[in-house]
């Protein structure tokens, strides 16, 4: 059975004009348990829209997404939050960690809404990513790959059963982006986590098999044949 | 233990607000709490100060001029008692005793009071206490002696063997020339010990001292300016009230005197909750700051809160932690209170004691001391309720990352 099951769903957002604009249109998508997927996608094709939906964070107009067999559409925001607590993890293209808080501090507020706190579990993490001696930095303090590697350690501090990563590697350089994206698949295969991977960068890309573009599944990121 | 780390974190964030906010409830509590127990305490403690006294008989005037004058020591006398009513009162089966009080005199703003020894050496002014004499002796009836109360003597800076002559009038004008001082000399012989009432304040001589001071009306020389009165059983006090007050019309007979001040808190209590309204209204000024404080930060935690919610944290945790860290600055702000509460209950003490010599004792436990701060943290988490539900309505996705 899939752990991510998507059928006809659509979301778009109103033009100032009023006009609605489609931005997701996916007739159907589906994820294995444990599956690692890259998307290709330039900018505007809709990834992050797409990634929210699955989220639970926007709630589209109509369709089905189904993860582990259950429905979020129409599930209520308490109950999407809890989803998202307990079996997403999700790495931001710019990071989003909380900058008043620690880096420890904000792994543990990863887990902190699922499975608990676990400051043990959240320093081994940190550890595993090479910032065991950055445990108490802010992340102000840190620099860009190490932001990311905390974003990354964050995301997977729950064990979650599915990873949304957001071009997680837009911000950093070659180096760090494939280092950064190494972490997220060895930590993925580990929690024997699925990973669903949104990017434009080509050197990321080609570290998957098979790489459909996201205008192959969504048919909103297709060009628009022009009117007569 | 996430509600507390979110509540620390966002506290050290807006650290200059959260310092400026408990700072402004500290003042508020610190207020609520002093007004509330110097209106309390000054209340308890003037309706029990009666000296051990069960009522005053003075010359025909209010009850309660009576009382502050002969047994706080505060207005003027409002005439004379002849002797003979002296002693038709003495003779009274029902008084146990009574002791004469003459006054008219002051030394530098300290009242000289004219009394018997008896008034030191048989009375108790409080359950099983009687006046001690700290250095030297009682004065001797006859002698130009004087027995300074203890706060009295620490102020003006008499010790024994020194000697003063006693200014007329009960109070001392700012302008020295316009005082009038006697010629007899006064010895002092003795120093009482604090007793914590207004007889620390006084300067006591013989009775018959104030009778026979020079430029004192002659003709009134054995009159007394009030008599103090100990009854055998208390309820007396009530036929001596019809004899003197209803049947009488030339003397006045208060009684109880508990029930007399009591009287006075009365007229005075709507200034009472003046006082309170206004610490009421600054508390609640001070819980409306917590509101604005955190409603002006909510632009700049947008994305924080959106952050946490794409973590999985539910609506309600970040209400509530809103609503905690309100109720947190609040607390931070009602323990601050307590050195407003103690420095301000400190200062007021100390006028209260300098005035009338009657001490309020600022460390003295009260319900206040649970019910304001409470009542304080309440009405913070009260406000914290505005810019709460507006971390509840924030919107996730526009509050992330833009759009791709």
């Amino acid at each position: 059975m899939s752990l991510l099951e998507i059928r006809a769903l659509r979301k778009g957002f109103r033009s100032p004009d009023g006009h609605l604009l489609p931005v997701v249109d996916i007739p159907e998508f589906s994820l294995a348990a444990g599956q690692a997927v890259a998307l290709a996608g330039p900018s505007g094709t809709g990834k992050t829209t797409f990634l929210n939906l699955i989220a639970g964070i926007l709630t589209p107009d109509s369709g089905s997404i189904r993860i582990d067999g259950q429905e979020i559409v129409g599930m209520t925001e308490h109950g999407r939050d809890r989803l998202r607590a307990n079996a997403i993890g999700y790495i931001f293209q710019s990071f989003n960690l909380l900058q008043g808080f620690t880096c420890l501090e904000n792994v543990v507020l990863g887990m902190s809404f699922g499975a608990g706190a676990n400051p043990a579990r959240a320093t081994d993490l940190l550890r595993r990513v090479g910032l065991g001696d950055r445990l108490h930095h802010f992340p102000r303090q840190l620099s860009t790959g190490q932001q990311q590697r905390v974003a990354v350690a964050r995301a997977m501090a729950g064990k979650p059963r599915l990873v949304l990563a957001d071009e997680p590697t837009g911000n950093l350089d070659p180096a760090n982006a494939r280092e950064a994206l190494a972490l997220i698949r060895e930590t993925c295969t580990e929690n024997g986590s699925a990973l669903l991977l949104v990017s434009h960068d080509r050197d990321i890309l080609g570290a998957f098999d098979n790489v459909p573009s996201l205008a192959d599944i969504n048919r909103a990121a297709r060009p628009q044949p022009a009117r007569a | 233990m996430t509600l507390w780390l979110l509540v620390r974190r966002s506290l050290r964030q807006h650290l200059l607000s959260t310092i400026v906010t408990a700072l402004s409830l500290s003042l508020a509590g610190g207020l609520l709490m002093t007004v509330w127990s110097l209106k309390t305490q000054a209340r308890q403690t003037f309706e029990r100060m009666d000296g051990g006294w069960d009522a005053v008989l003075g010359a025909r005037s209010s009850k309660l001029q009576l009382v502050l004058n002969a047994i706080f020591h505060l207005e003027a006398s409002p005439g004379n008692i002849r002797p003979a009513d002296l002693a038709t009162l003495a003779a009274n089966p029902a008084v146990k005793a009574v002791v004469p009080l003459a006054m008219g005199d002051n030394y530098l703003g300290f009242r000289i009071v004219g009394t018997t020894t008896n008034h030191f050496t048989d009375h108790e002014f409080a359950e099983a206490r009687k006046f001690r004499v700290r250095e030297g002796r009682v004065f001797e009836d006859g002698y130009r002696e004087a027995l300074l109360g203890a706060f009295a003597a620490q102020k003006l800076g008499l010790k024994i063997g020194d000697e003063f002559k006693p200014y007329h009038g009960l109070n001392y004008a700012s302008k020295p020339s316009d005082n009038v001082q006697h010629e007899e000399i006064y010895v002092v012989v003795g120093i009482l010990d604090a007793s914590n009432t207004p007889a620390d304040r006084v300067v006591w001589i013989p009775v018959a001292g104030i009778q026979n001071m020079a430029g004192h009306d002659p003709a009134t020389a054995q009159d007394v300016s009030a008599a103090l009165v100990k009854l055998r059983d208390p309820a007396a006090g009530f036929r001596l009230d019809q004899l003197y007050n209803k049947q009488g019309d030339r003397l006045t007979f208060a009684w109880p005197i508990g029930t007399v001040m009591a009287q006075l808190f009365d007229k005075i209590g709507w200034f009472d909750n003046v006082l309170t309204l206004v610490a009421w209204l600054v508390a609640v000024v001070a819980a409306a700051s917590v509101l604005a404080s955190i409603y002006n930060s909510m632009s700049a935690r947008r994305r924080d809160l959106a952050i946490l919610r794409a973590l999985g944290a539910r609506r309600r945790i970040i209400f509530t932690a809103i609503i905690a860290e309100a109720t947190t600055i609040a607390a931070i702000g009602a323990a601050c209170g307590f050195f407003v509460h103690f420095a301000l209950l400190f200062g007021a003490a100390t006028l209260v004691r300098t005035q009338t010599g009657v001490v309020i004792e600022p460390f003295q436990p009260g319900w206040v001391w649970l019910w304001a701060p409470a009542a304080l943290m309440g009405l913070a988490a009260l406000a914290g309720t505005v810019p709460a539900f507006k971390a509840y309505d924030v919107d996730v996705a526009s509050s992330l990352s833009p759009e791709s």
